[in-house]
């Protein structure tokens, strides 16, 4: 599967190649800055396999090395599913690099992001403008350097400076002048229209600044970073299993794909392997993620075309989604399930037949909602070549999930790169053919079909192993036992078993060592070994101390999960300390956004609505 | 003439009976949207505990709109801004002036014809109030100086005036039936029968104008399938600077131009007010059996029946209403001149062939 492409890089580049390895199982290779831009496009149109994708490219501040930053690249290539890292440093004195987004559409937007979070410019670049960060903040926050408690006015007084125009006024006066039109060659005014951030279809976190000839758009400009928290900066400076909580609020449709996603590239940087059981619970909590987003996703659709009841029979299904996720984790949105090394805790009870039965509802209300929208002439007229992109264009801009397979390119993380247990359950990858919004909704439906299947298989398959431990002690809650063994009257304690309850629904049985790695590195020891034996409070003791957690070795690593977005992928650098040295979130609908003034240019002021509602921007992982 | 006590009270007949539907209407929307989509609706509003499934709802809203603040943006144009919501329910209350409500009420010497404006050109007179009403619409987009109320009052106006022309030639397959344009005559000429049983409705002679009549209706009353000037997702809508009773008019004048357009449907293609089989004297079954009544129980009967007839259309909006989702500003367009409108003009065609050949 994978071409060893080293050789060929090394004639050509010869010494400006300065390394290529393995690690990690991710092939890498660091070069000079200079050559970046012929590296890239030699790698994108020339060699064998083609780069067609630029997965994610970003930064990392290594602030006391020299040279201080590292420009990190991301390349897939289609046809042989193959992944190049390139690394390339750049000096703190000259930070300035090349750009590449004249060989992909979506580097303008990433090294706009770059050059907003480190200050590293991109010659070339065309529009290098701040891209999250307001355009009167005042220095580049990821940088090491960036007191982590800086506190910036949101507004100053001082007018910006002509580098850093906001969108708004560049589109605004370029509306405001006089054109002749090519319709009728009478002298025109364009319309500028603010669409958000306060409108109902913008979800109150997306600006679009419109340029209209009548009700048709000629040009618009977005801009983002509304709900930006910096998750990236609050990742550098906490504890790896601290960092969950974060990324439930990435995508918070479905924050049980960004835990995984995020646990899976901790555990591959430790080189860990969880119990099979969890994998499979992991993919099951993944699926019903995914479900809801969907449906989320396709209901807001229809509801913003004007039809109201698809979107309450689809929140309807969404709701048993949530009931089920509430029963296994204890919460609806913020859930913090997963572990580094396993998930906080069992299935409850008899939760297969719950789940089995909330599918049957979901499938329900799929048939409705296909009866109630999908012939519908005045829903498929709103949204057939609406919102078109090419397979070319999707590709530039690094589209993936069901945005990039509605224009017919069949590519599924869970496919090509099979994690959990994906590999072991049947399913299908359903693909559109001509890009727009409507075969984006008919692959959204399909696909939470195709989610019901894998959960079904996934509960088949489900190990059950001795899940209950047969035990012959009393049970006895867990605060009770902490506070017997903050007494120190640990006799007799061992034997005994911890009652915790993570759930509402009784995950209340002691069955985590099913669900959790062995590995003492990374998980807790349970609550009974803690209070009962020197060993466990040592474990214990070593996993909470401050300095003492989770300490993965020395290097990095970029893993992607299939979420309900498209490809979401972490990429963690360790210094082997307990706190990740970087995390970078590469978020799916990030790319679609990008991409979006492609989509509407020439439509309708009409047509904005149902094509932002089927990208499916959810801006808590759009910002971070 | 009437004397003016009963033309007076004709008229508040009319103006309560108009503004409570629409008013009820309101609850009707949101209990009916509730039932299609599996929920309870609305049913918090309650006096002294006692809540009747969300009837005090309406009653709630309206102490909401009258007291909430009526907010004016800086550059509105103050008196268009201020008139406009006026025009937009002045006009659709006044249509209802030529509807029939019944055939006559005998009170001892005194007849009372059960129409508040007996117009010998009815039908001409509803075209003529409908035309205005744009009025409103426009006036309050273009004086509230919003992008985006613009678009909304342009989409609006393009809207409205392309469906009033084809509003216009739906009907007149049904003129031409009836031969004549007095709204309280094309109720009476439907009270006849066919082959002694078959009530001759208009429905029956013009199946595809009351199909194309309905539609058009609809598309009058701005509201889904086609309301791409309101598009609450996409343009906010014209009202969008409205705040208070400025916006509780305009939403007002969405339900009683619902309103409008069923009674309308019914007078002319639905009998008005004639309930079947029932004579001024009481009724007389085509099997033979009579039933006799006193003439103010026959009055009643006649009110009532057209109150249910309306009612049946008014569920069917609403039905419609939350089942469809909204069309995009040039669909509209297209459907309306492309599709109805030659299709409008082929019935009369049909009509006046037909009704050469019967002839």
């Amino acid at each position: 599967m994978t071409t060893n492409l080293f050789p060929i890089l090394r004639d050509k580049f010869g010494d400006q190649l300065h390394a290529a390895f393995t690690h990690l199982g991710d092939q890498v290779i660091v070069v000079d800055k200079r050559i970046l831009h012929s590296l890239c496009r030699f790698l994108r149109s020339e060699s064998k396999p083609k780069f067609e994708l630029l997965v994610d490219l970003t930064c990392v501040d290594y602030l006391d090395r020299q040279p201080r930053f590292e420009m990190v690249y991301l390349l897939h290539a289609m046809k042989t599913g193959d992944r190049l890292r390139i690394k390339a440093p750049v000096d703190f004195r000259d930070p300035q690099v090349t750009t590449v987004s004249d060989l992909w559409k979506i580097a303008d937007w990433y090294e706009r992001e770059v050059w907003d979070m480190f200050g590293v410019r991109f010659k070339g670049h065309n529009d290098l403008r701040r891209l999250l960060m307001y355009d009167e903040f005042r220095g580049h926050p990821l940088r090491k350097d960036y007191p982590l408690e800086k506190r910036q006015p949101l507004v100053t007084t001082q007018t910006t400076n002509n580098a850093q125009i906001s969108p708004s006024t560049e589109t605004a006066n370029r509306a405001l002048e006089e054109h002749v039109s090519s319709a009728n060659g009478l002298k025109v005014k364009h319309m500028f229209l603010n669409m958000g951030p306060s409108h109902p279809a913008m979800h109150g976190v997306v600006k679009i600044v419109l340029e209209l000839d009548g009700e048709k758009v000629v040009g618009s400009d977005l801009e983002i970073g509304y709900l930006h928290r910096a998750f990236e900066k609050h990742s550098e400076n906490i504890a790896y299993n601290g960092v969950f909580p974060y990324t439930d609020r990435l995508n918070y449709v479905s924050p049980l794909i960004n835990n995984v996603g995020y646990a899976l590239t901790v555990e591959k940087l430790l080189d860990l392997e969880v119990p099979e059981r969890t994998k499979f619970i992991r993919m099951i909590m993944s699926e019903i993620s995914r479900i809801s987003d969907h449906l989320t996703c396709i209901g807001a659709l229809a509801m913003e075309l004007g039809a109201m009841t698809p979107f309450l029979y689809f929140m309807q299904a969404r709701e048993s989604m949530y009931q089920l996720i509430e029963e296994v984790t204890g919460a609806r949105v913020t859930i913090s399930y997963v572990r580094v090394g396993g998930v906080k805790a069992d299935f409850p009870r008899g939760f297969e037949g719950r789940v089995r039965e909330q599918l049957k509802k979901v499938r329900h209300e799929l048939k409705q909602v296909h009866k109630l929208l999908t012939r519908n002439r005045i829903f498929v007229d709103r949204v057939q070549n609406v919102g078109a992109i090419s397979k070319k264009d999707a590709l530039s801009f690094s589209f993936t999930g069901p945005m990039l397979r509605a224009c017919g390119v069949a590519y599924d993380i869970r496919k090509v790169f099979p994690y959990s247990n994906y590999d072991q359950v049947e399913f299908e990858v359903p693909v559109g053919k001509n890009g727009d919004v409507f075969d984006r909704y008919l692959v959204r439906m399909e696909e939470i079909e195709q989610s019901c299947r894998i959960i079904e298989q996934a509960f088949e398959k489900l190990p059950a192993g001795a899940v209950m431990v047969d035990f012959q002690g009393k049970e006895i809650p867990a605060d009770k036992m902490a506070d017997i063994g903050k007494f120190g009257q640990t006799a007799g304690l061992l034997p005994q078993v911890a009652v915790t309850d993570p759930t509402l629904l009784g995950g209340s049985f002691p069955e985590h060592k099913h669900v959790r790695s062995a590995s003492k590195l990374v998980s807790l020891p349970a609550k009974e070994k803690t209070y009962g034996s020197i060993e466990g409070l040592m474990n214990h003791f070593m996993m909470i101390m401050e300095g003492y957690g989770i300490r993965p070795p020395r290097g990095e690593t970029y893993f992607s999960v299939e979420g309900a977005n498209g490809e979401l992928g972490f990429y963690v650098v360790s210094d082997g300390s307990d706190r990740p040295f970087r995390v970078r979130c590469r978020p799916p609908c990030f790319a679609f956004v990008a991409g979006f003034s492609e989509m509407i240019r020439g439509a309708q002021v009409a047509d904005i609505v149902p094509t932002f509602g089927s990208i499916n921007m959810i801006a808590g992982e759009l910002d971070r | 003439m009437e004397a003016i006590g009963i033309v007076l009270i004709k008229l508040a007949f009319v103006l309560v009976f108009v503004l409570s539907f629409g008013g009820i209407l309101t609850w009707v929307e949101r209990k009916q949207s509730a039932i299609m989509q599996d929920r309870i609706g609305a049913n918090r509003a309650s006096i002294l505990g006692l809540r009747v499934i969300g009837l005090f709802h309406p009653l709630a809203d309206a102490i909401k709109m009258f007291l909430k603040e009526s907010f004016r943006p800086a550059n509105a144009e103050k008196f268009i801004f201020t008139l406009a919501p006026a025009i937009s329910v002045f006009f659709a209350l006044v249509g209802f002036a030529v509807i029939p409500f019944g055939d006559k009420l005998v009170l001892g010497d005194t007849v009372v014809n059960l129409q508040l404006a007996p117009l010998n050109v009815g039908i001409l007179y509803l075209f003529a109030v409908a035309g205005m009403a744009v009025y409103g619409v426009v006036l309050g987009a273009w004086a509230s100086r919003n992008n985006y109320a613009l678009l909304g009052g342009l989409r609006a106006a393009a809207q409205m005036i392309s469906y009033e022309i084809a509003l216009g030639v739906t009907i007149f397959g049904s003129i031409m039936v009836y031969q004549t344009v007095d709204l309280q005559e094309i109720v009476r000429w439907q009270g006849a029968y066919f082959w002694g049983w078959l009530p001759a409705w208009g429905v029956i002679l013009q199946p595809l104008g009351f199909l194309l009549f309905l539609t058009v209706g609809i598309a009058e009353t701005k509201r889904v399938p086609f309301d791409p000037p309101e598009g609450e997702s996409e343009i906010i809508g014209y009202f969008l600077e409205y705040s208070g009773m400025g916006f509780g008019m305009y939403f007002l004048t969405d339900f009683i131009e619902t309103v409008m357009i069923a009674a309308i449907t019914v007078t002319l293609f639905f009998g008005g007010w004639q309930v079947p089989y029932l004579a001024p004297d009481g009724f007389h079954f085509p099997w033979g059996s009579e039933l006799l009544c006193a003439q103010w129980v026959v009055a009643l009967l006649q009110v009532l029946g057209f109150t249910l007839k309306i009612m049946f259309f008014l569920w069917l909006q609403m039905a419609i209403r939350w089942t469809l989702p909204r069309f995009r500003y040039d669909q509209v367009m297209r459907l309306g001149w492309k599709y109805i409108l030659p299709i409008s003009l082929a019935n009369i065609v049909l009509t006046g062939a037909a009704i050469l050949l019967i002839k």
